[in-house]
């Protein structure tokens, strides 16, 4: 089941990507509407993150393409944010709180420029929307989770994008630290930006997100929240891999099989 | 002493190129190495050392000479190419990083002996000193050299200044850097490139051999002392530079000494300094630490005890002895009266014929503790349901730990309650 909308902020079509010749994403096709706060929902091992990677041209895809804003990732860069997940850094980096957030603004800053007054307005600015003003100058090192989470989630809004890809937000933070990044998503949303949230508690993704994206290798089923976020689409999303899919992906995994043929 | 002054007097011309070149060497050699450093590759640079070995005698029997025009290109070309074979048999085969930067050290660095002895048993002439890139020997650096060497030494470090920002970038947070549009394979070749060409000219002064701690001591000697990248690089170029001072004073005055090992136990010691001694980081600023915390809780605890005293009492200004508190609270005399002094010397007792006695500071602060003990075990039978008869041990510990804000907090939630899960007062 899936839902077809007008003038989709991103439209995937036919994605598969393929890790060592295994399919861990096949045939993929999605849109998101602007403004919608969407949930990324399926068990571990179902591609989620792999699919706001490959979004972010982060992993090579094997086969279908990705239109962000009707364009190329290349062209809209500047208006696309990605927050990895937490521990995909190492936090006992030499940085202060500041020097990460302001990373945000690289992006807009090209080579051989350095930040100026402007951007570090906005870094603090973001810092302030996310309560860690007073940890500015901390090191990153002595964060708690939750505190290493609001620096990515600044440092994403420093980026002052329009459309937003998160890996995992919610993963370890505390319960405060979860509220806030809500309130302050749905914020957003409202303001009319796109966020993309790759999420796995089910009890809370119901009243946090307005779409979803039922993700288990293949889509099992994506659009507004009322409508796909029922039992079942939920069992076909976490009943166990479809056997038979599973068995041809090790196949081609172990005889180094392309899952599409060259071009 | 002597050779110090005439050393350091830089009247001797030749002095001057190998001081100032191993300055250049050793200085770049440790900014470059930062960024392998926070890269968590630090064996990389080892792999690169050794490899640039056979380029390196490649270059001197193509030649016939050891001028570094031709011997710096042979090097930069072996070791990069140790770079892209490592890269490629992690990409294309299951063996792991450090399995493959094993291999491929060994089989450069085999080579480069078999050709390094090669060399030594032909009859090229002025093929002497070659063998000095294994150990280094920062007193051949001569004045043609210290013209390369410099143009190669400030090319690494404009590269860094300039492109600090995306080296920051990559180091720390790949991905990211991917998504904002940095070509972070591109910058990722620059550092790379500029990695070799530290470790090419840094062999001069170290010697393939021992090369990989030139590039990571500095840094990791210099993290101990500061959170702050920039200052993290300056201050690795620092004992960069010194160690290379140093090991050109020895390389100058004891010619038979090879200056590679030197500087490496120069800057090992730095490092091993930085960490005994380091503010917050150093070991020996923990051990105090630890220390303080030690007494602080020995003194609250005598503080406590006179409370409980005290309150027996009825009388807080009681003068009370040793004896009594040692059978109120078990302690060790000689340390008990360690703490009486020092609570005497901060003002919180008094010391009067008969024993001590608590001033007006100390029994608030007595006070405090023996509240912030109550208000613990009131918390931890009402908010996690432990029985009354567990939690003594708990808030034993507990009571020192507790900041002002959160005894508020405390206070707040739990009402200002009267009594503790034992039935004693809780005193405000």
């Amino acid at each position: 089941m899936s839902a077809e909308i007008e003038n989709p902020v991103l439209e995937i079509h036919d994605l598969t990507v393929t890790y060592s010749k295994k399919p861990v994403l096949w045939d993929v096709d999605m849109t998101i509407p602007k403004g919608s706060l969407a949930g990324i929902i399926g068990p571990n091992g179902a591609g989620k993150s792999t699919l706001i990677k490959s979004i972010m041209g982060l992993v090579p895809i094997a086969s279908g393409y990705i239109k962000i804003f009707d364009k190329d990732l290349k062209e809209v860069r500047k208006n696309v944010s990605y927050v990895p997940q937490r521990g995909s850094v190492d936090w006992d980096f030499p940085a202060s709180v500041v020097d990460v957030v302001m990373m945000g603004r690289y992006g807009h800053l090209g080579f051989f420029n350095y930040p100026k007054k402007a951007d570090k307005e906005v870094a603090l600015d973001a810092l302030r929307k996310v309560g860690m003003d007073a940890y500015k100058n901390r090191q990153i090192s002595e964060l708690s989770g939750g505190q290493q989470q609001r620096v990515f989630l600044a440092r994403a809004i420093a980026q002052q994008a329009d459309i937003y890809f998160m890996d995992e937000p919610f993963a370890g933070v505390d319960a405060a630290t979860e509220r806030a990044i809500i309130s302050l998503l749905k914020e957003l949303a409202d303001k009319g930006k796109t966020i993309v949230v790759v999420h796995h508690d089910l009890q809370t993704a119901p009243n946090y997100f307005d779409w979803m994206v039922l993700l288990n290798t293949r889509l099992v089923a994506h659009g507004p929240t009322q409508e796909v976020f029922n039992d079942e689409n939920l069992k076909e999303t976490y009943g166990g891999k479809l056997t038979l899919l599973s068995e041809i992906s090790k196949l081609l995994e172990n005889k180094r099989f392309p899952a599409r043929e060259a071009k | 002493m002597e050779s110090l002054l005439e050393f350091f007097s830089f009247s001797d011309h030749n002095v001057q190129s190998v001081v100032i070149g191993s300055i250049w060497l050793t200085a770049s050699c440790a900014i470059v190495g930062t960024f392998s450093f926070l890269k968590k590759r630090t064996l990389v640079g080892d792999a690169v050392a050794h490899s640039v070995l056979p380029g390196v005698c490649l270059a001197f029997i193509l030649s016939g000479s050891k001028n570094p025009l031709y011997l710096i290109p042979g090097a930069f070309l072996t070791g990069w190419l140790s770079l892209v074979l490592i890269d490629k048999i992690v990409a294309h085969s299951k063996i792991k990083e450090d399995t493959a930067i094993g291999l491929i050290l060994s089989v450069f660095f085999g080579l480069g002996i078999l050709a390094l002895t090669y060399i030594q048993h032909t009859d090229y002439a002025n093929q002497s000193g070659l063998d000095h890139f294994l150990f280094g020997k920062a007193a051949s650096i001569v004045r043609e050299d210290l013209l390369i060497f410099s143009v190669i030494a400030i090319i690494l470090m404009i590269s860094v200044i300039l492109y600090f920002k995306e080296f920051m970038l990559i180091s720390f947070d790949e991905e990211f850097a991917q998504s904002i549009g940095v070509p972070v394979r591109r910058i990722e070749l620059l550092l790379t490139t500029l990695t070799v060409l530290a470790v090419v000219i840094g062999i001069q002064a170290v010697g393939v051999v021992l090369m990989a701690a030139m590039l990571i001591t500095p840094a990791a000697a210099a993290r101990f002392w500061t959170n702050d990248l920039k200052i993290l690089m300056l201050l690795a170029a620092l004992f960069g530079a010194f160690s290379g001072i140093s090991g050109a004073y020895v390389s100058y005055t004891a010619p038979a000494m090879p200056t590679g090992p030197w500087i490496v136990v120069i800057l090992s010691t730095i490092a091993i300094l930085s960490f005994l001694f380091a503010p917050t980081k150093g070991t020996l600023f923990r051990l105090l630490k630890q220390v303080k915390i030690k007494r602080k809780i020995k003194d609250e605890n005598t503080l406590k005890t006179m409370f409980y005293m005290g309150e027996e009492l009825s009388s807080f200004y009681h003068p009370m002895e040793v004896e009594e508190m040692i059978s109120k609270r078990k302690m060790q005399k000689s340390s008990l009266e360690k703490s009486l002094l020092r609570l005497k010397k901060e003002g919180y007792l008094e010391k009067e014929k008969t024993g001590w006695v608590l001033t007006k500071a100390g029994k608030e602060k007595g006070q405090r503790i023996v509240k912030l003990h109550r208000l613990w075990e009131v918390y931890l039978t009402k908010y996690l349901n432990i029985a009354p008869d567990h939690v003594h041990d708990d808030a034993e510990n507990i009571e020192h730990v507790i900041t002002p804000e959160l005894e508020e907090r405390l206070e707040k939630l739990l009402n200002y309650p009267e009594t503790d899960p034992h039935q004693s007062k809780i005193p405000y």
